[in-house]
């Protein structure tokens, strides 16, 4: 199911597929990442942190870009997410929580979207780029 | 609850005199109705923002250093930065010079061309508005002042980017119990609740809005706040809490936007924290500027018997 159709769907709906959906959810956020890692040349890791590959591609992401750290607590909100549908598939609240996770999932592709085409994306959140490039510092050695 | 932050060196930043007034009239306001003194440091110059630091990460750091070399020739051991940008940039001199021998080089070198005694690390420590009232007031001393509580107010708090991050600047996190988290922060939650709000769990809390690209991509931006607001209000949220100038101001220029490029009406309000906390220590809402927001909340406000 399509982010905006999981969004519309009713609470039935998502209700009766929330294990799936949840599922769904997940995947779609390592397709998010696996895209970032593809768009730079790399291949996309199948290990796993703490049992989620989908973190394990954000370490991967961040590795030498730390303004990619800006999404890690998306991603760590999608698997919060993913847990409480996969470990109450019953609670009153699965649409609800189906839905929020939904929203995290499209915040993360449109941030990854947006560093795509933007690189310095999330710069200025993990004002990294100065802290921590070797370059960043050379620079300024020349210029101060 | 401590003496410590009682009185504070007060470092407004530039947005403060600017876009951020309201944020700058509502922590002074806030302050005065808690009994906190903030005392502004004189001759403050910018913390180096993120255009002198993209273009020269040292000449930030000396920027920042010079503030802080300020606060300690004016007595104090702890400036009070309300700005996100602020407070990330000081915490980073802090870190930098006490860390990086080149900074500390350069600092040192810069401090002496321009005739001012340089900045000793280690003396003077940043905290955030969050802290100062945290730590000063505490929830149970917020609780006893509060004469108007936002009781009913539902409130998802933004805290953005640069509070929590990158989380080695900041030491004094994530220390378990008492102490702010980088992954899940929850001061601005814990203040507010003492105030009587209804927090919702609002699961964006720290996503990036894409304030750096504000003006030089601001579809990516604009969507990007869009989910951000569009998610506030998918949790139950009447009001989104900021605590940062840059957010706010982002924050309410991209729902405008949002509305006339893609269409797309949002009804959730933005306040700072300072306002809301304000507001509920009985200040009214003039007094803690919430006519020089962008987002209209007056209505919002009345019907919740605040302001």
């Amino acid at each position: 199911m399509r982010l905006d159709g999981m969004l519309a769907a009713s609470d039935a709906a998502l209700s009766a597929a929330a294990a799936p959906l949840a599922e769904e959810l997940l995947q779609l956020g390592e397709t998010i990442l696996e895209t970032w890692l593809a768009a730079h040349g790399e291949i996309a890791t199948d290990r796993k942190v703490e049992t989620f590959r989908l973190l394990a591609l954000h370490r991967q992401g961040a590795r030498g870009d730390a303004s990619f750290n800006a999404c890690r607590e998306t991603c760590r909100e999608l698997v919060y997410h993913y847990n409480l549908v996969r470990l109450e598939p019953g609670h009153a609240e699965v649409a609800r929580r189906l839905r929020l996770g939904a929203m995290v999932a499209r915040h993360l592709m449109l941030f990854i979207g947006g560093k795509l085409e933007v690189a310095g994306l999330g710069d200025f959140c993990c004002a990294s780029r100065p802290l921590r490039q070797l370059d960043a510092s050379m620079q300024t050695n020349e210029t101060v | 609850m401590s003496d410590k932050h009682k009185q504070v060196a007060y470092y407004p930043g530039c947005a403060l005199e600017g876009t951020g007034h309201a944020y700058n009239r509502s922590t002074k306001e806030v302050g005065k109705a808690l009994g906190l003194d903030l005392v502004e440091l004189k001759n403050w110059n910018c913390c180096g923002a993120m255009e002198v630091k993209n273009i020269d990460p040292k000449l930030q750091t000396y920027l920042s250093a010079r503030n802080l070399s300020i606060a300690d020739a004016m007595g104090f051991d702890t400036v009070m930065a309300p700005c996100n940008g602020c407070y990330h940039n000081l915490k980073k001199a802090e870190y930098d010079l006490a860390k990086d021998p080149p900074s500390r080089e350069v600092t040192d070198r810069l401090s002496r061309k321009a005739g001012h005694a340089t900045y000793e690390a280690g003396k003077v420590t940043t905290i955030h508005a969050l802290d100062w009232i945290k730590e000063s007031v505490g929830e149970q001393g917020l609780k006893a002042r509060v004469k108007n509580s936002l009781k009913g107010l539902k409130v998802a708090n933004y805290y953005g980017c640069m509070y929590t991050r990158p989380r080695h600047i900041f030491p004094e996190k994530d220390k378990g119990p008492g102490s702010e988290s980088t992954s899940k922060p929850h001061f601005m939650d814990d203040l507010l609740a003492a105030a009587g709000a209804e927090n919702v769990e609002y699961p964006l809390k720290t996503a990036c809005c894409g304030g750096a690209h504000t003006l030089s991509d601001s579809d990516t931006s604009t969507k990007l706040v869009l989910n951000l607001l569009t998610t506030a209000e998918a949790c139950g949220a009447d009001v989104i809490a900021t605590e940062c100038p840059t957010c706010h101001t982002g924050l309410e220029m991209h729902q405008v936007r949002a509305e006339k490029v893609f269409g797309r009406k949002t009804s959730v309000k933005i306040l700072y924290f300072t306002q809301l906390l304000g507001m509920a220590l009985g200040l009214s809402a003039r007094r803690v500027g919430v006519q020089e927001n962008f987002s209209d909340s007056t209505g919002l406000l009345r019907a919740r018997g605040l302001g």
